[in-house]
């Protein structure tokens, strides 16, 4: 704050290093729970214990249960006209589905998506992150970032977070001097580029679905049917994907929102006669 | 002796009901006041809409600790931007910054569902939901707390007219969503044991907030 720089005012954790001698001064309250961190953004843990563990026994019976966003299914692919990217909206906390229109594509540019699957927070908050940083980037260096770029960035963000319970599966897909480009990034920090991704609970439905349908020569109306049958086929057998399938095209000019259409009304369709 | 358990046993919950609906040009935010642990009723008059700014309402359902710190802090947050940028924070700015605030605590969650409810830029009714560690969207209607469950599917019916066929999809206007906000509630009073005593209702307009309080049930 302006305020802090002008007064001189001193932090509590600056002074504590200055009156306690060092190695001791993880043995005083800190007060950084409380604290504000607007400049940087600070974690809280736990004290003296293992983060990962204690959110995984907060869930157990007896122990208060904070259940968070989880359960989707995601696709991209690329062919000879871009990219498709096409995710569903479901977003369920445990057995309760929290949400049936959550937008689990994230318009980072005009060149760039990231979808998100796994805990909702975390890929919210790291994609937003990363749209920052891109967008830091262009005005730094007066070029768009490429997509080989920003999937990095994001997995050197999941790396230093390993272990800590994080979980998230992304696509990032984009258009850049290097044509399409898609790039499949996870929790773990691994990082693969490829013509077709599917994440989530569903993706096994999913990769069937487009595996059988896939042609690289397919007319830009084909991939978008592809796409839509891939997410309709994997929320029907999926009990934790549904809602509307919400489709993005990446194109050279930038990406565009093809449609939301509702599952239900399109299962109908593809599955004459089996209802 | 070890102060921290590995569980979070030692925390004790309080459940509520918070509920809000976003219109064309009004939002309303409302709890009810009912202060409940395990059989116990604590208060019967402690209400859960706290006034954010003029034109922001948050409700908090869950650890009454954490969402008591957790207001505290978003005040604190509000006062250091009007200081900085001389102006008051927009519904927008208010969500995206309580979802980084929740997620400082990924590792350490505040247990507090949160709603708001607001007037966007524009004028129009806003309504952003939470989890607990920060992940948001906005909404027309949302139902938070111990009746969501019960309370969701209702409003899914009666403001998203969902699940029924041939019905004319009419525009809510400000007096017939607090009916229907106050027959909600009653309904939630009737199922749930943690629902009850009395309703307060915030009705947001370009105006400003208005809020009224509507007995319930207090068994």
């Amino acid at each position: 704050m302006a305020l802090f720089e002008v007064s001189g005012y001193k932090k509590y954790c600056e002074l504590r290093e200055q009156i306690l001698p060092a190695g001791l001064t993880h043995l005083v309250d800190r007060t950084n729970h409380y604290s504000f961190g607007t400049k940087t953004q600070e974690f809280a843990v736990p004290p003296g214990v293992d983060a990962s563990g204690f959110l995984k026994s907060c869930n157990h019976d007896g122990g208060v249960c904070i259940e968070m966003n989880h359960g989707t299914t995601t696709l991209a692919f690329k062919f000879k006209h871009g990219v498709i990217v096409a995710v569903d909206s479901r977003a369920s906390a445990g057995n309760y589905l929290d949400s049936t229109d959550a937008n689990k594509v994230i318009e980072i540019n005009a060149y760039l998506l990231g979808t998100m699957s796994g805990s909702a927070a975390d890929c919210q908050y790291w994609e937003r992150l990363l749209a920052k940083e891109c967008r830091l980037y262009r005005l730094r260096n007066n070029h768009r970032i490429s997509v080989a770029a920003a999937s990095k960035l994001l997995s050197n963000m999941m790396v230093g977070y390993r272990g800590m319970g994080l979980s998230m599966g992304s696509m990032i897909c984009g258009w850049d001097k290097q044509g399409p480009g898609l790039y499949y990034v996870d929790d773990n920090g691994t990082r693969l580029s490829g013509r077709m991704f599917s994440t989530g609970c569903g993706n096994s439905y999913a990769y069937g679905v487009v595996d059988s349908g896939y042609r690289e020569d397919m007319t830009v109306e084909e991939a978008y049917e592809l796409g839509r049958r891939g997410i309709t086929h994997a929320t029907h057998r999926d009990a934790y994907s549904g809602g509307v399938v919400n489709m993005y095209h990446m194109r050279e000019d930038g990406w565009i929102k093809v449609c939301q259409d509702d599952v239900s009304e399109l299962i109908h369709q593809y599955r004459k006669g089996m209802f | 002796g070890q102060l921290y358990r590995n569980k979070l046993t030692s925390v004790v919950y309080f459940l509520r009901t918070v509920l809000a609906v976003a219109g064309e040009d009004f939002a309303i935010v409302a709890s009810d006041t009912r202060l409940s642990e395990g059989y116990s009723i604590h208060s019967r008059d402690s209400p859960k809409c706290y006034k954010l700014t003029d034109t922001t309402v948050i409700g908090c359902s869950g650890f009454h600790g954490d969402c008591l710190t957790l207001t505290k802090i978003i005040d604190a947050r509000l006062k250091m931007y009007k200081h900085s940028n001389n102006k008051t924070m927009t519904s927008g700015a208010i969500a995206a910054m309580l979802s980084t605030i929740l997620y400082s605590r990924r590792f350490f969650p505040y247990y507090v569902y949160n709603i708001i409810g607001g007037l966007d830029e524009e004028g129009k009714g806003a309504v952003y939901s939470f989890d607990p560690v920060g992940s948001y969207q906005r909404d027309t209607y949302k139902a938070g707390g111990s009746a969501s469950a019960m309370l969701q599917p209702l409003l899914d019916n009666q403001i998203g007219f969902k699940n029924m066929e041939g019905v004319e999809h009419v525009p809510l206007t400000k007096d017939k969503a607090v009916q229907l906000v106050k027959d909600v509630f009653i309904s939630a009073a009737e199922r749930d044991v943690y629902t009850g005593d009395a309703l307060r209702v915030c009705v947001i307009t370009k105006e400003g907030i208005n809020e009224e309080t509507i007995p319930l049930r207090k068994d």
